[in-house]
């Protein structure tokens, strides 16, 4: 009888038996390619085989799979031994090999989507498949980004530190690309952040950690039946899953104890209030306010700006809303969205329709268009409950 | 088999005969057109001849090479543009009956009143590859 190969477990095991190829002197992308087809092997031969010692095993298949492709490399090529060729880094840099493979894999040189491409493969172990239809681009481009980004990566040093925010940045895109098909990249992200976070205390990686958590609760709450979203303060908050606000608010505190307070700090404790609110009118809005007033601080970014006037709106009515919207570019996105929205709740119900038909014009996706749209035709409706006249001027 | 691509305009398309802007349906009316399209492409997934469905945002401009060394022109965007794709459909079917069968249930789904909006789409075949047995 065959038992099932612990993919979790394979895939955990993923960075740190890269790690140590690298550490021995292979060229990155080559300890890439070997350590992928021992991931293959495994899959093939654990169910019926399975090793007494899952790292070890991938480690020797690896380093295996290394030199002959090295071997034959240079049969074929006549060229020297790359392990050779390449210096191995010195080890007692302190920083374990997980951590080194973030920092390789989010290198400024490259371009996010390939630091996303890459951090996914070589750090999460997904395959390239996996990758490609996650985001939605043929099988042979996803390979050749990730074969450029490493490409870019082998000449890195692999024993300089890196810069956590680089790493952070990478792991927010992947969140928040979410859910497309196969695979689910918000699971993803908080797989590979709550790994980044065993490796190295940071309250940043913590605070991104908790951001994401606090986020993905609501994640059954956040679409309807028919796929439309739901904003927040329309969820079914018994929909949040509070094992998960329960573990971002914990990890959220510890982080905020350390007093080096960051942006994702910031969002998480924004996140964590929202999820504290048994409805939506019990939001602490005030408290709200004052950690957008943080943010801006922090970032000085004007779309925390105009996440902030939403909060005004609600701390101190829509007015106040509208006058600190008043100070921003319209040209921001999602603007008229909150226009929108706070112009209704002022009781203008004219104006926020208009403005409503204006935001799902320029909305970035499908379901900000139609959420936008309805809410549109919500106003609309009520305001001309005899219609059918309207010219259709669109 | 063939492919056909069924192209949405916001505008340069003929009018359609339930012809109201979609601010101005109710929004149970959008949830079932919203629907209706779901409904479809899962279909037609699952009869094998669904390839891929793409919206496009409403604004975009035009560029064009300028020259070595020099920046691309862009211009735009036009609010008088007669022709704007909203999005697309693409199909893989047997004949172009069934393609125009398809297209016209797409055509069919509810707008304004829950009626059918039939709206006008543009069918248009795929130059596919050359056959490999041509006499």
């Amino acid at each position: 009888m065959t038992t099932a190969v612990d993919e979790a477990l394979i895939r955990r095991l993923t960075p740190s038996v890269l790690g140590v190829l690298v550490r021995r002197g292979a060229d990155f992308a080559a300890a890439e390619d070997a350590v992928q087809e021992a991931l293959v092997e495994a899959v093939r031969t654990w169910p019926t085989d399975p090793p007494r010692d899952p790292k070890g095993w991938l480690v020797t298949v690896a380093w295996r799979r290394f030199l002959d492709a090295t071997r034959a490399d240079v049969a074929r090529r006549r060229r020297e031994d790359l392990v050779d060729e390449e210096p191995a880094p010195g080890p007692g840099t302190g920083v374990d090999d997980t951590l080194q493979l973030y920092f390789l894999c989010a290198h400024p040189s490259l371009t996010p989507s390939s630091a996303v491409a890459l951090t996914l493969r070589a750090v999460g172990g997904l395959t390239t498949r996996q990758i490609a239809q996650a985001y939605l681009v043929p099988e042979a481009t996803m390979a050749q980004r990730i074969s450029r980004a490493k490409r870019t990566v082998s000449g890195a040093r692999f024993d300089s530190p890196g810069d956590v925010a680089t790493v952070l940045r990478v792991l927010y895109l992947v969140f928040n690309e979410g859910y497309s098909g196969d695979v689910d990249l918000a699971a993803e992200a908080i797989g590979l952040n709550r790994q980044l976070a065993t490796a190295i205390d940071h309250p940043e990686v913590a605070g991104l950690l908790a951001l994401m958590l606090l986020t993905h609760a609501r994640r059954a709450a956040r679409t309807a039946p028919d796929g439309s979203l739901v904003p927040l303060a329309e969820q079914d908050r018994g929909r949040w899953d509070t094992e998960s606000i329960r573990e971002g608010v914990e990890i959220l505190q510890a982080a905020l104890a350390h007093d080096r307070l960051g942006e994702f700090q910031a969002q998480a404790a924004i996140a964590a209030l929202h999820a504290d609110a048994p409805t939506a009118e019990e939001t602490d809005w005030v408290q709200v306010v004052e950690w957008y007033d943080e943010l801006v601080r922090l970032t000085d970014s004007p779309v925390v700006r105009l996440n902030r006037a939403v909060a005004v709106g609600e701390a101190d009515g829509p007015r106040a809303g509208l006058a600190a919207l008043a100070a921003l570019d319209d040209a921001l996105p999602r603007h008229a969205a909150v226009a929108a929205y706070l112009h209704e709740r002022d009781g203008d119900l004219t104006t926020a329709a208009r403005l409503y038909a204006v935001a799902a014009h320029q909305a970035p996706n499908l379901a900000e268009r139609d959420h936008l749209t309805r809410q549109a035709a919500r106003l609309n409706a009520r305001r001309s409950p005899c219609r059918g006249h309207e010219p259709a001027d669109l | 088999m063939a492919k056909y691509l069924l192209l949405k305009h916001y505008r340069g398309a003929p009018a359609a005969v339930n012809d109201v802007r979609m601010d101005q349906w109710t929004p149970e009316e959008i949830s079932d057109h919203v629907q209706y399209m779901n409904d479809f492409a899962a279909r037609l997934e699952g009869t094998g001849e669904f390839v891929d469905s793409q919206a496009l945002a409403p604004e975009g401009m035009w560029v064009r090479y300028d020259g070595e060394g020099r920046p691309p022109v862009t211009d735009g965007p036009f609010a008088e543009t007669k022709d704007l794709i909203a999005g697309w459909m693409v199909i893989d079917v047997d004949s172009y009956e069934r393609a125009v069968e398809l297209a016209g249930e797409l055509s069919a789904a509810p707008g304004a009143g829950g009626r059918p909006i039939h709206e006008w789409l543009e069918l248009r075949p795929f130059l596919g590859a050359a056959p490999t047995i041509t006499e």
